[in-house]
């Protein structure tokens, strides 16, 4: 029998490539924040205090579509302790316009921080108050009276899409439309030996992240300040416009975030926050209920997918057609690039000749939808995976042999045109997946039956390249031989800076006990342009890897004249220089002898990712600078009787490139697998007419202990990522296949294959009863 | 509001607050006595974020009002292991399996296991995913939480010998 680990593996990884060996990168140090961390002592946003400081709260609309007749603030006002009420009035400029594709095709459509007239969805921000503690400010919220007229709304895009729709926005329900298009789709088809089609559904779904969004704001020097839950600082411009200020009077600085997940991607408190500080002139703090966190923060986008794939006799996929429509909620957000994310990887680890891929983001009067790890590229796995099963069972051969005869290979092209330019090691990772899950157990019972299933994914890391990213880094050695490492990035948890400590130590010797890291504020660090899209490893591990080197460089010369040695045969470990045979000096010696050589200490870098072209009127260009790929591998008991469907055995492989902390890399793939593992069964948003059900954390089910086997995580290190030192982006990959896995293993259980997200007991009942009931309930 | 005068007992050290009376044990812990953590998660006693020891027990501190805890011993994280001192070994076990990862979860999380420990000794892995079920988590998928705890209560304190451990035996 196999045997399983959850555990950083260092004997069995698979080194491609003939690379040095590193001695820090490739550990698993506990240092920096996560030392804070267990301690219980880091200051997470809500941790702020400041002399005079008030407290702020959001007022929500009650309908789901309306227009505002009239709002009484009269009696919040006079309640004591209430220092501001503010409305639409009180924004100098109260529209915040997203064009998240960078303008390759959306409509423009203003979203206002506070509504004036229109509201679009429950719970979108009307007033914002600030009292002298919370439980005033929440009572003068209570008595903030808002008078509605009801308009009539659309609570689903199939509503949004009829003729005569309701309109949620004068510019039309369609907020993007992308057209992925490669071959004549007829002719394919018509040529295909086997064609499998269906549809498949998803839902809303929340972050949940542990620490809700929070922030503290205040004015230092004329300055807004802002310290926030955020993943993304450079929306300091965003709030600078709101207030009517100079970008340089705004400054944003990110707290280590209790979870992110994409959830803090977009502004939350940080207009609200603003706009209280900036009218009162006095310390704010506003921290989000979790009620209010579920009811009104950004969600996953729910996809319908409809596909069509066709194959010759042996299997191999000729043609593949994908219509998805993804539900945008009442406001832009970045469902632009989301629905192009689905787009693109909609045709999976492939090679699919011939295609068209359709999606398509439509305005409702539901939740704004935006970025949630897997960003439209996670949606997809189960419609591209399902399809392969499907086509699997109709040409009769095995699930493992239909994707032998169809993964795609480096050099091959992907739905884009593109080719794939680095290692696909898909084979690998199924394999050792599958031989982690090991046999199949036997059915704890009667009335019982086992399934087990499989599903691979690939997921883009970086921005799409249209973009032009970049980021910068900075690194200062200190006149005793320690380092500061200063970046814009924002830590999610996922030990961001302690990667980069980890980096720099590997190229300058410098111990991670000697290294400091400043992140996270827009005052004092280099932009890094924010963490989301799984950038940040690949973008700034990128940057100050190359920081690091320049700065040896810059350092070499002082430390060889200080040696006698050559600068290239110097070795830089544990503090020190040192030559080949026996002589070393500290970084505090060289540092010192820079000061007296005139030579900077200190190097300032930016990193430009290969940048490039998509063509939205052909429908084929560049898109994502590369993708990790991988497999998830599960075994589910399911209760014949009542539809309860146990996940019994888990086992995910990813191929990270470089893992450059082991312990992290499980981490990241063990939480996103349980992350996909709510997703597919438990987890739902459901509304009725945009009236939101489920708001309480008590009906709102995120996996618990009791819901979730040891998960088992090996990784494949094929050296071949575009990170630093051949690393991959591993954050959103591995909640990709969770869903599509489980469905198979469904499958395999009861012979039906779950279509709908997530897998209810209440689903699975309507799969057993015969003929099945088809649901089309949402 | 009414208010009432209060003493807490928090971590050995009394405290006397002014509160109103709808405050929770929690509002008075993180905002009137500043106890980073002690922390919001959902104001509803689901997911565990804020669990403080009452009386040696874990207790949601959301669904208590300060009022009701006079007269309690209250210990928070930073009472179960003081920093100042040496890290705790439960806090060198998450540490070395990366039972912590954004951190938020981990102060209620360490109390729970704590308190499990102190009551069944031999608590097996079945046992502590039992008594955490109440512990909610975003970011780890509970694994190497489990793993963190089930060794502490094993072993006491983690293996050092190598940044990297070896691959856990099968359980399965």
């Amino acid at each position: 029998m196999t045997e399983p680990t959850t555990r950083p593996d260092k004997g069995k990884r698979v080194k491609t490539d003939s690379r040095e060996e590193y001695s820090v990168v490739g550990t698993s140090p506990g240092h920096h924040d996560f030392v804070d961390k267990v301690r219980g002592t880091l200051l997470y946003a809500a941790d702020w205090k400041l002399p005079g400081m008030v407290f702020g709260k959001v007022v929500r609309s009650e309908v789901a579509s309306g227009r505002i007749v009239a709002i009484d603030v009269e009696e919040a006002e006079r309640l004591d302790g209430v220092v501001a009420v503010l409305t639409a009035a009180d924004v100098p400029h109260n529209a915040v316009v997203e064009h998240a594709s960078g303008g390759l095709g959306e409509v423009t459509v203003e979203q206002p921080v506070l509504a004036s007239n229109r509201v679009r969805y429950v719970g979108e921000p009307i007033a914002v108050v600030a009292a002298v503690d919370q439980e005033t400010a929440d009572e003068a919220a209570d008595l903030i009276r808002v008078e509605y007229e009801h308009l009539d709304g659309v609570y689903s895009p199939e509503e949004a899409l009829a003729d005569g729709a309701p309109l949620v926005h004068d510019a039309g329900n369609v907020l993007v439309n992308w057209q992925l298009q490669r071959g004549d789709l007829d002719e394919a088809f018509a040529k295909a030996d086997v064609v499998v089609e269906d549809v498949y559904r998803t839902q809303h779904v929340e972050h949940a992240y542990l620490e809700t969004e929070a922030g503290v704001a205040w004015i230092e020097n004329d300055v807004v300040t802002l310290r926030v839950s955020t993943q993304v600082i450079e929306h300091a411009t965003e709030i600078a416009r709101i207030l009517g200020l100079p970008d340089s009077r705004v400054r944003v600085i990110a707290s280590y975030m209790g979870g992110g997940f994409g959830g803090k991607e977009d502004m939350t408190v940080e207009p609200y926050l603003a706009l209280l500080t900036w009218h009162t002139r006095r310390p704010v703090r506003m921290v989000w209920t979790r009620q209010e966190s579920i009811l009104a923060s950004t969600k996953r986008h729910p996809f319908t997918m409809r596909y069509r794939t066709g194959a010759d006799r042996d299997g191999r996929i000729v043609a593949m057609d994908v219509d998805i429509v993804g539900d945008a909620g009442a406001y832009p957000c970045l469902s632009a690039r989301v629905l192009f994310a689905g787009a693109a990887l909609s045709t999976g680890p492939y090679k699919v000749p011939v295609l068209r891929a359709r999606s398509r983001a439509v305005f409702t009067n539901n939740v704004p939808t935006s970025a949630f790890r897997g960003f439209g590229a996670m949606q997809v796995v189960l419609g591209y995976e399902s399809q392969l099963d499907a086509l699997a069972d109709a040409v009769g051969v095995s699930r493992e042999e239909i994707r032998d005869r169809n993964y795609v290979e480096k050099g091959d092209v992907v739905a884009s045109g593109e080719p794939i330019t680095t290692a696909v090691a898909v084979t690998e990772t199924r394999q050792r997946a599958l031989a982690r899950l090991g046999e199949q157990s036997a059915p704890s019972g009667p009335g019982k039956a086992v399934g087990q299933g499989f599903a691979n994914s690939m997921q883009p890391y970086g921005r799409t390249i249209w973009f032009r990213d970049h980021a910068a880094a900075w690194v200062t050695l200190q006149s005793d031989g320690t380092l500061l490492i200063r970046s814009g990035v924002t830590d999610l948890g996922a030990g961001q800076a302690a990667s980069l400590c980890q980096i720099a130590s590997e190229v300058l010797g410098v111990g991670l006990d000697d290294i400091s890291v400043y992140i996270g504020d827009t005052a004092l660090n280099p932009p890094a342009g924010g963490t989301f899209a799984t950038r940040q490893l690949y973008m700034s591990g990128n940057a100050i890897l190359r920081a690091s080197h320049a700065l040896r460089d810059q350092l070499a010369p002082v430390a060889a004249t200080l040696l006698d040695a050559e600068p290239d045969e110097l070795r830089w470990k544990d503090g020190k220089v040192a030559t080949s045979s026996d002589g070393s000096v500290t970084l505090a010696d060289v540092a010192r002898a820079c000061q007296d050589a005139g030579v900077d200490t200190s190097v300032l870098h930016t990193w430009r990712a290969p940048a490039g072209r998509f063509d939205p009127e052909v429908g084929q260009g560049g898109t994502f600078p590369d993708y990790t790929f991988g497999t998830h591998a599960a075994e589910v008991e399911v209760d014949l009787e009542t539809g309860v469907v146990r996940l019994t055995k888990y086992a995910a492989c990813h191929d990270v490139g470089r893992a450059i902390n082991p312990v992290r890399v499980h981490g990241q793939i063990q939480g996103g697998a349980a992350q996909g593992i709510g997703y597919a069964l438990s987890e739902d948003c459901p509304s009725v007419e945009g009236n939101p059900v489920s708001t309480l954390f008590a009906n709102y089910l995120i996996p618990s202990t009791m819901d979730i086997p040891d998960l088992w995580v090996d990784i494949v290190e094929s050296g071949e990522g575009r990170g630093p030192l051949g690393a991959r982006g591993i954050g959103e990959p591995p909640i990709g296949p969770p869903a599509a896995t489980i469905a198979s293993a469904v499958e395999a259980a009861i012979g039906r294959r779950p279509t709908q997200l997530p897998i209810t007991p209440e689903r699975v009942l309507a799969l057993l009863t015969d003929p099945p009931v088809n649901e089309e309930d949402r | 509001m009414m208010r009432t005068q209060i003493r807490l007992t928090v971590n050995g050290v009394e405290h006397e607050l002014w509160i109103r009376n709808d405050r929770t044990l929690l509002d008075a812990l993180h905002d009137d006595l500043g106890r980073p953590d002690v922390r919001y998660g959902c104001n509803e006693g689901v997911c565990g974020t804020c669990t403080v020891l009452v009386d040696g027990r874990p207790a949601s501190a959301c669904l208590t009002y300060a009022v009701q805890a006079e007269g309690r011993e209250i210990t928070t994280l930073h009472g179960f292991a003081d920093p100042t001192d040496d890290l705790h070994p439960l806090q060198r076990c998450f540490l070395e399996r990366g039972a912590s990862q954004c951190g938020f979860c981990t102060p209620g999380m360490m109390l729970t296991a704590a308190a499990l420990a102190e009551r069944a000794p031999d608590a097996d892995r079945d046992d502590i995913r039992y008594e955490l079920v109440g512990n909610l988590c975003r970011c780890t998928g509970y694994t190497a939480i489990v793993d963190a705890v089930e060794a502490w209560v094993r072993d006491g304190a983690p293996d050092t010998s190598d940044d990297v451990e070896e691959p856990r035996e099968a359980s399965a």
